[in-house]
């Protein structure tokens, strides 16, 4: 569904990413691990059209869509929910929502959209009306989730879910995005809470300055050194 | 010195009226800046070239009033487009300094380019409109109508901005970006959409202006300093600030010019801004840190 063959990337003068390729069938579950500043973010950042890569190439679905524009690349169906969440603060609830459905194709759709996300965070529901930046961070999390689910989207990338929040909320993050799978979607997640999200992927990348160092299933990925070259570094 | 007490009500009174236009005005450039965060210097010169399309139509062409004004609406709305286009995409990226002194120099082609074409003959659109005149104090319908249509436009605008998907998509930009391109939103629509309505806003307070004034080259700089001023005093960016601003300072000039001197109202209003950005530098509605 998801291929990204041999991207190189980065910033001015530096390099993030080398030569990186990796693969999401439909229907799976994938994480990208690794230390700080391996490049997880930027290899989203990348897949979502944010960066356009100096090389290599990105299809979806059979189209290829490298080096094109963030707001193209999201109507193929790719949801990117980014670092840090980034929300309209000043927006209600309802607002930030309305925004995840912008595309015609969402919009025509928005009610069962809408009703399908509140099913999912009722808490949204009970905070239509609020301002987005006034929540917890936890809530913050749901919000992002959410708006990127009103797009329609048949993959979601998520950066770094379980940032900044309390270790109780962040289990219940994992089980939030748990039942999100089971809605079908298919999901890359990258994250720095390896054990956590090793339970909840089918399979791992390790990514480590900015290249691919290991690759497998979470189960088997799991039970090998994986876990403390995620954070340590291979 | 004692004045009438009724002279003071009637200058309240004309504070608030011509409050509605100057809030277009403020609103309007506001809008621009809330998300392209850069200022139109040029923004009433802008309204200048509304004006005289107005005048035009109506005195050379014999255009009905009403009719001249959707022109307006429209010429302003092509404007604040090409002004996106040809001035502000190109230096989009640029230090805030080189953004001020392209926005600036426009102002200056703006008012050179009128002088040559229009003279700098003081041109004014000759309306018989009726007044009313209610316990001493004079209604002219000359104010009336624009401060109505003004609250009508403020009115459509708070509802465009919070009830559309482009409105809210414009408030979102202004707040991130990125994240608003991540919706799907192309970034430069947005932007055009906002320059298209910010100029609209110009040709309807161009289409509201000549009710009372006579337009030549300057008219940007009878109305452009005070502009800016509201903006500021109200937080830029700040829409609801700058609607408050607006009624602040008008009331300030009409009140002010009754009691001592028009010119006196000016300064007056200068002096409260000057000393409000040592008080309060974030804008009235700014939280204090």
């Amino acid at each position: 569904m998801l291929e990204v063959r041999d991207i190189t990337a980065g910033y001015g003068q530096f390099t993030a990413l080398w030569d990186v390729s990796l693969r999401v069938d439909h229907g799976e579950a994938v994480a990208v691990v690794g230390p700080n500043g391996a490049g997880k973010t930027t290899l989203l950042r990348v897949i979502s059209g944010l960066i356009a890569p100096r090389a290599g190439a990105l299809t979806f679905d059979g189209t290829e869509l490298a080096g094109r524009p963030a707001h193209q690349i999201v109507r193929h169906g790719i949801a990117h929910v980014p670092e840090g969440r980034r929300l309209f603060p000043a927006l209600t609830v309802a607002d930030n929502l309305k925004m995840g459905a912008f595309l015609p194709a969402a919009r025509a759709r928005f009610t069962e959209s809408l009703e399908r996300v509140y099913a999912l965070f009722p808490v949204l529901a009970e905070r239509r009306a609020q301002r987005a930046g006034s929540m917890s961070g936890g809530e913050q999390q749901m919000l992002a989730i959410g708006r990127a689910l009103m797009s329609r989207p048949k993959i979601i990338l998520l950066d770094e879910p379980s940032m900044g929040l309390a270790p109780v909320l962040v289990l219940r993050l994992f089980d939030l995005i748990r039942r999100v799978r089971e809605e079908g979607y298919t999901i890359l997640v990258v994250e720095q809470n390896v054990r956590q999200v090793l339970k909840l992927v089918d399979r791992a990348y390790l990514l480590e300055v900015g290249r691919i160092r290991m690759e497998g299933r979470a189960a088997e990925l799991a039970e090998q050194d994986f876990v403390r070259k995620a954070y340590l570094g291979a | 010195m004692s004045i009438d007490p009724i002279f003071l009500v009637e200058a309240a009174v004309n504070g608030v009226l011509l409050g509605g236009v100057i809030a277009l005005l403020a609103l309007g450039l506001n809008l621009i800046f809330g998300v392209l965060d850069i200022v139109w210097i040029a923004y009433v010169d802008l309204v200048m070239l509304c004006m005289y399309a107005i005048y035009f139509l109506v005195t050379v062409q014999g255009w009905p009033i009403w009719a001249a004004g959707i022109v307006s609406l429209a010429v302003g709305a092509l404007l604040g487009v090409a002004v996106h286009l040809l001035i502000i995409t190109p230096i989009l990226t640029s230090p805030p300094i080189n953004q001020l002194l392209a926005t600036g120099g426009l102002l200056f082609f703006l008012q050179s380019a009128a002088t040559l074409l229009w003279t700098t003959d003081h041109r004014s659109v000759r309306l018989s409109l009726p007044s009313w005149e209610i316990g001493g104090i004079f209604l002219p319908a000359t104010r009336l109508i624009p401060f109505g249509i003004s609250i009508l436009a403020v009115i459509a605008l708070y509802l465009f901005l919070t009830r559309t998907y482009i409105g809210t998509a414009i408030r979102a930009v202004s707040q991130d970006r990125e994240a608003m391109s991540l919706m799907g939103a192309s970034p430069q629509r947005i932007y055009i959409v906002t320059s298209a309505v910010g100029g609209l806003m110009a040709g309807l307070a161009g289409a509201l202006l000549i009710f009372q004034y006579a337009v030549h080259p300057f008219f940007g700089g009878q109305f452009g300093p005070l502009t800016f001023m509201v903006c500021v005093l109200g937080g830029l960016g700040n829409m609801v600030g700058a609607f408050i601003a607006s009624f602040i300072i008008s009331e300030v000039i009409a009140v002010g010019g009754v009691v001592i001197s028009t010119e006196m109202g000016y300064v007056i209003a200068f002096v409260i801004f000057i000393v409000m950005m040592f008080v309060r530098p974030g804008g009235i509605l700014a939280r204090r840190q």
